[in-house]
């Protein structure tokens, strides 16, 4: 409960901060359509106002403060203009029964969703066969797991565009090719966290499976592979919210098929601000559904198999 | 079809020598398998390329990628310094100097850190590169862009591993500070900042893969004629895949370095902790 207010202490500040800071980053356009509607501005010509800058102007004209929260294409739009966006394109698209037209989030973020759930998919399978081979075999571990760990420190996002063409050229499915940047980004926290788990047990417990004259494969399934479960499922999260980056980004680049990055990629062009806040704010709500979902996962599966949190 | 069969040839010897080496534990084997695995895909890739003659316009040799590489060393050298030096390297220094800065003010109040740590733990996991066409639009097409997207990219993982790690310290040993009488700058400097620095190097570390990456991206909504963002955007339209290669070899030498760099202050600097005495 002290939690919750705290949180909600920093998020009440954070939401004051975003409403303050939108008065001077808006302010040069209220003050060019207040004096279309014939007000008095100060100063008066257009020039002199683009030379001086935001907080100058700001403090120059208080009676332009309520005006900041009614533009068109703000430079910094409030909160319940994102609020509103928000709600039209997902809601407000149901209620007039075309919840997957092209206007509508749901559709665009569904298209995010897929591509990253097949990215994470994929990404949790190599992870987890790469760090069962890196477990039994030295050779493996030495040779890849150093170029694992190196391959995290390349900006694989900047290659996305590259991907995603050379698989286009390749006849492969756009999904797919999303799918693809997507896995690259979520198998590390994988193998990481796999391998980790994967040697957990300690010396007694594999001493214990010796005596019980167990052979390599029974250790692996009743032994190493269980108790790897808590490790799986923090890499899991992390890899998810990886997951997610690389699909968006992904979009940025085979923006025709439509996707929260996509809508970014629009909304920059066009100047549609209050478009691209609430692209964001969809795509960070899908990534607190998608940790949230893998919590769960976590909480019910660790309970059954009688881990005590 | 012999570069098949070569390159095919070359990775089986190769494999060969790692198994046998691997049983070996010293510093030089642990050098040489990694080295020869790399060489070995390097190795694979030139002999699929060349013996099933792919389309260079879909994977150009390692070869072909060198050549372009040493060739176009002044226009890589101009992407790297407006996209590394000016953008990520200017954003990652604010960015984690601010992060750092709040950390330890926001120390002070456990109510704050009770709310700030989930919140910036929600926002360190978010998409925050698809900010960048918002920061384009507010700071331009230069540099200034790029750093200011860096910024918010490393800020939160830097405050998070901060926040964590100014409460490293045991109770036991704020204790000893306590009847020492030490004042909070005292306590602050000599205890707390120093048991926190393993935390702090962690978010230093990831933070020098965001950097990159956000410089990067950035420039793919705008940038003026030069960046690697810029660059590799551009070349893949052209269907230039050799040169794009290049500037993903860079973009990787680059942040290996970066990395290795820090993790290289970080030896130095938290040469007491029991990761570091190995």
């Amino acid at each position: 409960m002290r939690s919750f207010l705290a949180i909600l202490t920093v998020l009440v500040t954070i939401l004051g901060f975003w409403y303050v800071a939108c008065i001077p980053m808006n302010i040069h356009e209220a003050a060019n359509q207040a004096q279309r509607a014939g007000e008095q501005v100060s100063p008066e010509s257009t020039r002199e106002r683009r030379g001086i800058g935001r907080l100058a102007l700001t403090f120059k004209n208080p009676d332009l403060w309520h005006s900041v929260y009614a533009q068109d294409r703000p430079q910094l739009p409030a909160p319940h203009q994102v609020g509103v966006e928000l709600w039209n394109t997902t809601v407000g698209m149901v209620q007039k029964g075309r919840a997957f037209s092209k206007r509508s989030l749901l559709l665009h973020g569904w298209i995010t969703l897929s591509a990253t759930l097949l990215g994470f998919v994929l990404g949790t399978i190599l992870g987890i066969v790469l760090a069962v081979s890196i477990v039994h075999s030295r050779a493996m571990d030495m040779s890849v797991m150093p170029w694992i760990i190196a391959s995290q420190t390349v900006p694989i996002l900047a290659i996305a565009p590259m991907i995603v063409v050379v698989l286009a050229a390749m006849q492969v499915d756009d999904l797919f090719a999303k799918g693809v940047i997507s896995m690259y980004l979520s198998f590390f926290p994988v193998v990481v966290g796999m391998v980790k788990g994967l040697r957990s047990p300690g010396k007694m417990q594999l001493d214990q499976m010796k005596t019980w004259n167990a052979s390599r494969s029974e250790t692996f399934w009743k032994l190493r592979l269980p108790s790897s479960a808590p490790y799986l499922f923090a890499s899991l999260k992390v890899g998810v919210a990886a997951s997610l980056i690389g699909a968006v980004v992904a979009e940025l680049s085979l923006s025709q098929n439509g996707g929260l990055g996509a809508r970014l990629l629009a909304g920059s062009y066009y100047g549609q601000t209050v478009q691209i806040w609430s692209a964001l704010l969809a795509a960070a709500a899908l990534a607190a559904l998608l940790v949230w979902a893998i919590d769960m996962a976590q909480k019910v599966t660790l309970k059954r198999m009688g881990f005590s949190q | 079809m012999i570069w098949v069969w070569g390159s095919l040839a070359f990775w089986l010897v190769a494999w060969a020598i790692n198994t046998r080496l691997s049983r070996r534990n010293t510093a030089w084997a642990r050098f040489f398998v990694p080295t020869l695995f790399g060489i070995t895909l390097l190795v694979l890739w030139e002999g699929m390329v060349r013996g099933f003659a792919i389309n260079p316009v879909l994977l150009p040799a390692p070869s072909a990628i060198g050549k372009t590489f040493a060739s176009e060393l002044s226009v890589l050298w101009g992407d790297l310094v407006q996209t590394f030096f000016k953008g990520a390297l200017s954003g990652y220094v604010i960015g984690c100097t601010a992060a750092v800065l709040t950390a330890i003010a926001v120390d002070r109040s456990p109510f704050l850190q009770r709310g700030l740590l989930p919140v910036g733990n929600f926002v360190a996991a978010l998409p925050i590169v698809g900010m960048a066409p918002i920061f384009v639009m507010w700071f331009g097409f230069g540099w200034q862009s790029k750093a200011a997207i860096v910024v918010v990219m490393v800020f939160f993982p830097m405050l998070v591993n901060t926040v964590q790690g100014l409460q490293a310290s045991e109770a036991m040993q704020r204790d000893l500070m306590h009847t020492y009488a030490a004042s909070y700058p005292q306590r602050l400097f000599k205890l707390r900042l120093p048991a926190a620095m393993p935390f702090i190097f962690n978010g230093l570390k990831i933070s020098t893969t965001l950097a990159l990456i956000g410089a990067i991206v950035a420039e793919f909504f705008g940038s003026p004629i030069q960046g690697m963002g810029f660059r590799i955007s551009t070349e893949v339209g052209k269907l230039a895949l050799d040169m794009v290669w290049s500037e993903i070899a860079v973009a990787a030498i680059v942040g290996s370095a970066f990395y290795g760099l820090v993790a290289m202050v970080e030896k130095a600097v938290t040469f007491w902790h029991p990761s570091q005495r190995g």
